[in-house]
């Protein structure tokens, strides 16, 4: 299981990467999604992946028996994926915003602000 | 009073909540906004005062205990910095009165403004990495909008730059969270600390403190990793420019210095070595970036990058008095890179544009002004007394100390660089003819802008003057940095053993 989602995740990181780098202004957004998810896989999975164990602990116990899955990194994606969603809502407006005021969605015409 | 630590991020908070409800309501609206920033100067204070009598303060949210809830921390570099926050929060907030439009003020500057400074005080607070990245997001969040409010095409464009680097920063941020997370077991900094202590997977923190040298050398803008700044800085307002150059960057540098004071010390002769190596290329490419270009905004932008690597060098040299110089340096930088940009918006104002080519002949119509702009502009280059120069000397002393004398070398030559920069813009604005057909400075400044920029001119010569308190206080921000137990034992308590 942990090779499989090291393989998806590879595959994501890899194609994010790659839109990131294409000059495309909508394949710039589509990239940094999938790096986002990239990343929110990636915490997933070396947060210890183990089917079952809800950490709950039972009515009368004292303690937590194992095996229990780890809260926190599920904790942590939810919290990423939330802030991902608001960033990515406000990036796909400002891409459109950029293109029509600049009339142009390759990045490399993008460059009246360099130096 | 341990809900002083908190207050710093709610006081912002609650201002930001404040403002979107008054924004119907113009002058309301202006009033919440200066006075919240002056009530974030009053706590921060107070905070600063507070720890430096009783030693590092921690809140544990919600009363759950470190390492399972989330602790916010103020040690002395941390309260430092939330009070350069405040002082700059509310110079550009007055600031802000005078040079932001109506447009922008009705579709809430005022409260991304707020915002901001809630994010960038609570990434100085956390002690908690995963929090640090919250307070990341909510402060880039922040700082997209304010960077891209207007619609102006520039504004889009370098927003679109801004927002792209940001986010691949921020994208590494989270996988270097998980993957430390599955290493370590935890995300409290104190915690992490003990881990490192205990000498778990020393190859694979290596790695990850590469990787987080990586998503902070974006935020702190450091050589190679800084083009996205120059390319946006200058593009909004001169206010939102202002608090961006002061603070942001800033945030990056506190956090480099955090994270490798704290957690990522077990191989300093690699990790440190390359922050040396990575400091000097910062100094020299941003100084150099800045002698070639003509536009005020610009030229003060890649001295941001320049002076940033002075900062970072006192991290790589690695020795108390070396760190000491670094918090000096923060003190010193943020308040005049703050003014230096609030300048900027003045003569703006007056000439009518920030092209160098088309501006002069301001000293003959504002020779206060011109004069007022050489404290920061002296200051930035290291001119004896003002602030900049005690940084460097500081900074200079401890590299000879450690025998660091090509790194030294650079610095200085940098300086001497950041001279002619600063001249070019004195030369260029204030002193020779105004081209010809170039109309006459005869633009009436308001109080709202020159309050602050005399406000932070004062606050330069204050630090330059009042050296030997300000060193001491560095110093002593530095002996806790170099040694980390009192921040492990202060957040985890005493019986912490690694």
């Amino acid at each position: 299981m942990n090779f499989l989602f090291a393989v998806v995740i590879g595959i994501l990181y890899a194609a994010g990467l790659y839109l990131v780098m294409r000059r495309n202004v909508a394949k710039l957004v589509l990239g940094l999604a999938l790096l986002g998810h990239a990343a929110n896989l990636l915490i997933f999975t070396v947060g210890g992946l183990s089917r079952d164990g809800a950490p709950i602990i039972p009515p009368g116990a004292e303690r937590l028996a194992p095996p229990y899955a780890d809260p926190v990194p599920q904790a942590l994606v939810l919290t990423a994926i939330v802030i991902g969603f608001g960033v990515q809502a406000f990036v796909l407006v400002l891409v459109k915003r950029a293109y029509r005021e600049t009339g142009t969605d390759d990045l490399d015409a993008l460059r009246s602000t360099d130096s | 009073m341990r809900a002083l630590v908190v207050l710093p991020v709610l006081v912002p908070l609650a201002t930001a909540i404040v403002c979107l409800v008054l924004r119907r309501f113009r002058t309301a609206q202006r009033a919440a906004s200066v006075g919240g920033a002056a009530l974030l100067l009053v706590v921060a204070a107070a905070l600063l005062v507070r720890v430096d009598t009783a030693g590092i303060q921690v809140l544990q949210v919600g009363g759950w205990p470190a390492p399972y809830g989330i602790s916010l921390v103020a040690d002395l570099l941390a309260a430092i910095m939330v009070l350069l926050t405040g002082v700059t929060g509310l110079a550009v907030a007055v600031y802000s009165l005078g040079s932001i439009d109506a447009a922008r003020e009705a579709h809430g500057y005022h409260p991304l403004f707020h915002v901001l400074l809630m994010g960038v005080s609570m990434a100085f607070l956390t002690g908690d990495l995963f929090n640090l990245y919250v307070a990341f997001e909510v402060m880039l969040m922040a700082s997209f909008v304010l960077l891209a409010l207007g619609g102006e095409p520039a504004q889009l464009e370098g927003a679109v730059k801004y927002v792209t680097l940001n986010l691949l920063s921020s994208a590494i941020f989270l996988a270097a969270v998980g993957v430390l997370y599955g290493v370590a077991g935890t995300l409290n900094l104190a915690d992490l600390a003990l881990v490192v202590q205990r000498g778990t997977a020393p190859g694979l923190f290596t790695t990850l403190a590469c990787l987080f040298l990586v998503v902070f050398g974006i935020k702190a803008a450091v050589f190679p990793l800084f083009f996205w700044l120059p390319a946006s800085y200058h593009t909004p307002p001169v206010a939102v420019s202002a608090v961006f150059a002061g603070l942001l960057t800033k945030v990056g540098v506190y956090a480099l210095v955090r994270a490798f004071t704290l957690v990522f010390t077990g191989d300093p002769a690699l990790t440190h070595g390359l922050i040396l190596a990575i400091a000097v290329l910062t100094m020299v490419t941003g100084v150099l970036g800045a002698a070639a270009q003509f536009e005020f905004r610009r030229v003060l932008s890649f001295h941001i990058v320049s002076q940033i690597g002075y900062m970072v060098l006192g991290l790589g040299f690695f020795t108390p008095l070396a760190l000491a110089g670094t918090v000096f340096y923060l003190i010193h930088h943020i308040v005049v890179k703050t003014n230096l940009f609030l300048m900027g918006g003045i003569v703006e104002r007056l000439g009518g544009t920030f092209e160098l080519g088309s501006l002069g002949g301001l000293y003959r119509s504002r020779p206060g002004l011109a004069l007022l702009f050489l404290v920061p502009a002296l200051s930035l280059a290291g001119i004896p007394p003002l602030s900049g120069f005690w940084g460097k000397l500081i900074l200079v002393k401890a590299g000879l100390d450690a025998g660091h004398y090509v790194a030294t070398g650079v610095a200085l030559a940098v300086s001497l660089l950041t001279l002619f920069s600063m001249t070019k813009l004195w030369n260029e604005a204030f002193w020779k003819e105004p081209p010809e057909g170039s109309a006459v400075a005869t633009a009436r400044v308001p109080w709202t802008l020159l309050g602050p920029v005399v406000a932070l001119a004062a606050v330069t010569v204050a630090v330059g003057l009042g050296a030997g308190p300000v060193f001491d206080l560095s110093s002593r921000a530095a002996a806790q940095l170099a040694d980390p137990s009192q921040y492990v034992r202060a957040v985890l308590g005493a019986q912490a053993r690694p």
